[in-house]
């Protein structure tokens, strides 16, 4: 059982997740604020790694992965930052990264490394399900990773279903169909969504991300799943000056 | 077919669909219906019609006399040059405007390089009386300005692509950002043999129509349908792919792909795909694309915005690992001067992406006998900027 599932055995609801771009704003930044995430409450973090072409990002993450490769954010630098990191945070750690810098480590390797530095799981975008099953699965399950897929209001119920049953931590409910950075709008077709998503009672837990900016938003995504996930917003205040300073108040203010 | 894609959306090693989830329902809608919706009736009778009645098919194969003298063999030009909207980028414009119209879309985006594949999905949208929206990177819309007036009088709207390179990458990525935020009433018309299955084998098949009509027109040259060489110059490689299709099960025809060297394989200004690149994923498959060893892509260049992309379809990856088809690259210098012979000796100014192509032939060691097609796959219109500031016309 990794951290991940440990977490969700023991916290049902209102569970908060933060993901910021490794090697931004600066290199060497990722871990300290990691420390500072968790010690502000986050209940798990997602850590991106960049990538030249990202096609699910909006312009604020784009840009940070941009700004992480001009700092020299290389996975091999990631995973060395991480063999600091779990010294110091204790909390479940996901990475989340586009597919061909993981297929140019090595699938395997890779797997296997990020598992040997204390991370519970990874969310690639772009790897779709089939592959996934067919080339992937295998590595990721041997070395006790979760892999987290993504449902959109236009995922079909057969296609959740699948979905589920691949999954053994969580199921990342996107709140729309949309780039990252968007503004979550509780139209009735969305919330219709999350209420047949909710009386699927899938074996997994589902947080809700993409969108959630504010304590308003993650209330509502609490409602109907187990928590929910803040990006672009979190990202933005690493833009800006004595971000480090800014943190616990930031994650206070989503929680409320 | 034996060179052609698995029930995965495989050709080998290569092809696949690696997209997030957001784009699995658009890209799934099209891979369940696009085979039953070509090979409907209906569907060919209006696509053979479009193509004969508005594209001007079929293009002429002209036998090039003074290329031949200069050569040493018999050498054909298949004229996709000819094409309305002058390009061969029309043939998939007008067959995905039809698949679009019966899967009921209402707004169709597009990605542009040299402009002639913006220029097309904006001929058709306006043939259909469909909204068009066509991503072009910035340095690709100075260099093809022609082109995005062309657009814009076909009423399309073209939105720069300002990350990366501002070239065709960033295009196709503001697209498929743009299909991702669209996913129910919109289609994406890809415009080469790239992205997600099914793109690659469908874009092939609306493109096959070059090297069908070749096999016919050949026999009327030559009293042979099978030439012993075909070349076509490769961005993506939806001409080149066009041109090799109906001759890719007839082992004996040699089959020759011309990538963009830019200033030199070697320079750091490069579009040289399969010298410079690995296998990776890029825009939806797994194919070789120039990238860092730490996966990430890198810029191409060339000085022919059509070429001007990091990576090649997968079907042309496959060709090319298992030795099917022979890839080699043209640097701008070579292709230019290739351009301005063709001006010269045969009263035809070609696409640079076209000069590339037509540049090989000075590096070929020929029988009389030979027969030898190039795709011509466009016109030099859009490209006389270029040619004017080289030649110093």
């Amino acid at each position: 059982m990794n951290r991940l599932n440990q977490l969700f055995a023991a916290k049902k609801d209102n569970l908060l997740s933060i993901y910021y771009t490794a090697g931004y704003p600066a290199l060497n930044t990722t871990v300290n604020i990691a420390e500072a995430l968790e010690k502000a409450g986050a209940d798990f973090l997602e850590i991106g790694f960049p990538y030249s072409d990202p096609v699910a990002d909006g312009p604020t993450i784009q840009h940070s992965s941009e700004q992480a490769l001009e700092n020299g954010m290389t996975l091999n630098k990631l995973f060395e930052e991480l063999t600091e990191l779990r010294k110091r945070v204790t909390i479940p750690i996901l990475l989340m990264g586009y597919v061909n810098p993981i297929v140019q480590y090595g699938v395997e390797r890779f797997c296997k490394k990020a598992s040997e530095l204390g991370v519970d799981g990874i969310i690639v975008p772009d790897l779709p399900m089939y592959e996934y099953e067919a080339l992937y699965s295998a590595h990721f399950i041997n070395n006790n990773l979760s892999n987290i897929f993504l449902v959109t209001p236009q995922t079909s119920p057969e296609r959740i279903r699948k979905i589920d049953e691949l999954s053994n931590s969580f199921i990342y409910l996107l709140s729309s169909s949309s780039i990252t950075g968007g503004n979550l709008q509780l139209t009735h077709n969305i919330e219709d969504y999350y209420k047949r998503v909710k009386a699927m009672n899938l074996n997994n837990p589902a947080i809700i991300g993409f969108g959630i900016a504010d304590n308003a938003t993650f209330k509502k995504a609490c409602e109907y799943a187990n928590g929910a996930i803040v990006g672009s917003k979190f990202v933005k205040l690493l833009g800006e000056e004595n971000y480090m300073e800014k943190i616990p108040a930031f994650v206070k203010g989503i929680r409320g | 077919m034996k060179y052609g894609v698995n029930e995965h959306g495989y050709y080998g090693d290569f092809g696949g669909a690696y997209i997030p989830e957001m784009l699995y329902p658009n890209v799934e809608e099209l891979r369940q219906q696009y085979l039953t919706i070509i090979n409907d009736e209906d569907f060919k009778a209006e696509f053979n019609d479009l193509l004969k009645n508005y594209v001007g098919r079929p293009s002429p194969l002209y036998h090039a006399k003074r290329y031949s003298e200069k050569y040493g063999a018999n050498i054909f030009f298949k004229r996709e040059d000819l094409n309305h909207t002058g390009s061969h980028k029309i043939n998939n414009a007008i067959g995905q405007i039809l698949l679009a119209k019966r899967l009921g879309k209402k707004r169709i985006i597009a990605e542009t390089g040299a402009g002639q594949h913006g220029v097309a999905t904006a001929t058709v949208c306006a043939l259909m009386g469909i909204e068009c929206v066509v991503y072009m990177g910035e340095v690709d819309m100075a260099r093809q300005a022609p082109n995005v007036s062309r657009m814009k009088m076909l009423g399309a709207t073209v939105r720069p692509a300002s990350s990366g390179s501002k070239t065709l990458k960033d295009a196709t990525n503001e697209a498929l950002r743009d299909w991702i935020a669209n996913p129910v009433d919109t289609h994406y018309i890809i415009g080469s043999v790239v992205g997600p299955y099914p793109y690659p084998d469908m874009v092939a098949r609306f493109q096959s129509i070059i090297s069908e009509e070749t096999k016919k027109q050949l026999v009327e040259h030559t009293g042979k349908a099978l030439p012993e060489y075909v070349l076509a110059c490769v961005g993506g490689g939806s001409n080149a792919m066009g041109m090799f299709y109906h001759f890719l099960d007839d082992e004996d025809v040699k089959l020759v792909a011309i990538e963009a060297a830019g200033k030199g394989v070697d320079s750091g200004h490069s579009a040289a795909t399969t010298f410079l690149g690995h296998e990776g994923v890029l825009h939806g498959s797994r194919t070789i694309l120039m990238q860092t060893p730490d996966g990430q892509v890198v810029e191409p260049y060339s000085v022919s915005a059509g070429l001007d992309y990091p990576g090649i379809g997968p079907q042309h990856a496959h060709l090319y690992k298992i030795n099917r088809a022979q890839y080699v690259s043209i640097t701008d210098d070579e292709a230019l001067q290739a351009g301005l012979l063709c001006s010269q000796m045969e009263g035809i100014i070609p696409a640079i992406e076209s000069s590339h192509a037509l540049a090989y032939l000075e590096k070929m060691k020929f029988n009389p006998t030979d027969n030898v097609v190039i795709c011509l796959s466009g016109r030099g219109d859009k490209d006389l900027d270029t040619y004017i500031k080289y030649f110093n016309y």
